[in-house]
């Protein structure tokens, strides 16, 4: 098998990725090399400045197409290197969503905004009535299609910008920290439809999120960056085994993994980490049983 | 104890008509390190803005150590309770440190000579370790907030009220952040901390206010408070993960209200004995 040939059921392939913004003097992404698979649930976590939302920006062209800096390497998306391509075809197979909705929502009803993408691909009036009742659905906003935006609450306003994403039917959906703007109805809001879009649907999503007990639960992997580095990428129960790097990174285990770290620290002997309620209440007992 | 704050039936309508509070009875004591939760709308941020009088209330009385608020000006009021705003950003807007920190010092009349000295204790207690001369607004998100903090406490406040301080930081400047706040409540200062982060809460506070729509919805002690399902649920919020693990574990008469991982590892080391090594 020629490594660089793109395998069927890859959606998102970056090759050898490096990236310098304009204004920096180091690297904001150093050799990058990560696959996505259609389907996939990936959950990109780290501190601040690894580099985690200039990834998900390479996913859509919005690297390097409108922002300043030096690219090298190589972004293929649904088979097309984006930088042959541009942000309107790739928002097309790439869907982002922002971190905070007041700076993606444009129009002034719900309805337009979710009618304003696909009107600009100049589809049909029956095509573009159909993908917007389609995206108001799984975003549960049919029964306010013709309310103000405005009038959204703040989970509901993250809910329509990701209903006029969606509305563009992308394959993949990407999303930079999507509920850290939000109350904990409105992170609950939109936490449930990225996982009905994923596991109902069988959407691709790419997440940037500092919630590390949600994304163990619902991401199939997770992408610990450091420094513009990828640092892990692994299933979320074998990331947790790494508490070295894990705790030198400074990024924040589940409570319960932290337990066994702690336990650890004392002198329990301890080999396996937890990640979930189930699995430390597991390894208590079997710890305990004697 | 010293009552810091005490507020008797507090009401607050908006211009536009919103009623933002409906009845707000609560007492904070001197020294104490109070949460306020709930959710967007429930009036957090409006019944803090009462303590130092960025807001008055429609009805009701509002006493800071035990005088009524209405008969003092809100610039007298901030040098006793200082608010420290949610966005650094939206409270910082000088050129140099010095300008930014020393500002309300300057307004007071206070000398250039013990401005100088004031705003060089107040950066030493944030450990900011920054030229006085340099421009905050080039700052990162963990320096700007710890300039906004430092902004306040050189006033040398009793009550320090701070709205989501933690907003847009990551973990490790989140945890120092919350440090440098649990110091200065270690020397004496009372602290009101508006939160939706119950892991925060958890970790920090010893009292929690749950607001929903206006009202108090629960007021106690936090480990009560954040171990209580039902309750919280009310307000979308959801105990710490360590909790439902220390519910789960009933049977080992693990409390049912542990809400930190370190109270967890303490009662499992010290009353059940861990000697199996697991291979």
């Amino acid at each position: 098998m020629k490594a660089k040939m793109m395998v069927a059921d890859e959606i998102i392939s970056v090759e050898n990725l490096s990236y310098t913004y304009i204004s920096g003097n180091s690297y904001a992404l150093y050799d990058i090399n990560l696959k996505i698979r259609k389907g996939e649930f990936v959950v990109i976590m780290g501190p601040s400045g690894c580099g985690k939302s200039t990834l998900l920006y390479t996913f859509n062209g919005i690297i390097p197409h409108l922002f300043r800096g030096k690219m090298s390497g190589r972004v293929i998306v649904d088979g097309i290197d984006t930088k042959q391509s541009s942000i309107s075809k790739l928002s097309q197979i790439v869907g982002m969503v922002f971190q905070n909705p007041e700076t993606q929502i444009v129009a002034s009803t719900v309805i337009e905004e979710v009618a304003f993408g696909p009107e600009n691909l100049n589809l049909s009036v029956e095509e573009i009535r159909s993908r917007v009742e389609e995206s108001l659905a799984i975003s549960r906003l049919s029964s306010k299609r013709d309310f103000a935006t405005t009038s959204l609450s703040g989970g509901e306003k993250q809910a329509l910008a990701i209903a006029s994403v969606l509305a563009l039917r992308p394959k993949v959906l990407a999303l930079d920290e999507p509920t850290s703007m939000l109350d904990p109805a409105g992170a609950a809001l939109v936490s449930s439809i990225i996982s009905e879009l994923n596991k109902k649907l069988g959407m691709t999503v790419v997440a940037v999120d500092h919630r590390v007990e949600w994304a163990v639960n619902v991401a199939d992997r997770l992408i610990v960056m450091d420094e513009g580095k990828i640092v892990i990428d692994d299933k979320p129960s074998n990331v947790f085994k790494r508490f070295d790097l894990v705790r030198k990174i400074g990024f924040r285990p589940p409570q319960v993994t932290e337990l066994f770290y702690k336990l650890r620290d004392n002198g329990v002997p301890v080999n396996d980490f937890p990640i979930t309620v189930d699995e430390a209440e597991g390894l208590v007992r079997w710890v305990l049983d004697d | 104890m010293t009552e810091a704050i005490r507020t008797e039936g507090v009401e607050y309508v908006y211009p536009n008509g919103f009623q933002a509070l409906k009845g707000i009875d609560i007492s904070i004591k001197e020294g104490e390190f109070v949460a306020i939760m709930g959710q967007n709308g429930s009036g957090k941020t409006t019944l803090v803005k009462h303590f130092n009088g960025l807001l008055r209330p429609t009805r009701g009385k509002v006493y800071v150590f035990g005088e009524d608020s209405a008969k003092h000006t809100t610039a007298e009021l901030c040098r006793i309770v200082g608010y420290v705003f949610q966005n650094p950003d939206h409270q910082i807007f000088n050129s140099t440190l010095l300008d930014e920190v020393g500002f309300g010092l300057r307004n007071l009349g206070f000398s250039e000579s013990e401005v100088l000295e004031r705003v060089k204790i107040a950066l030493a207690k944030v450990d900011l370790n920054k030229n006085l001369t340099d421009n905050p607004h080039f700052m990162s998100m963990g320096e700007r907030h710890r300039v906004a903090i430092a902004s306040i406490l050189v006033l040398e406040p009793k009550v320090l009220v701070l709205d989501e301080p933690t907003t847009g930081l990551d973990y490790k400047r989140s945890l120092e952040l919350m440090e440098l706040v649990k110091r200065i409540n270690g020397e004496g200062k009372t602290v009101v901390l508006v939160t939706h982060d119950v892991n925060l809460a958890a970790q920090y506070a010893q009292r929690v206010v749950v607001l929903k729509d206006g009202q108090i919805l629960a007021d106690g002690e936090a480990k009560n408070i954040l171990s209580n399902t039902e309750l919280l649920a009310k307000s979308n919020l959801v105990p710490p993960q360590i909790n439902f693990l220390a519910k789960r574990l009933r049977d080992l008469n693990v409390p049912e209200n542990i809400i930190k991982v370190d109270e967890m590892v303490e009662f499992l080391q010290k009353h059940v004995k861990l000697t199996k090594a697991s291979k």
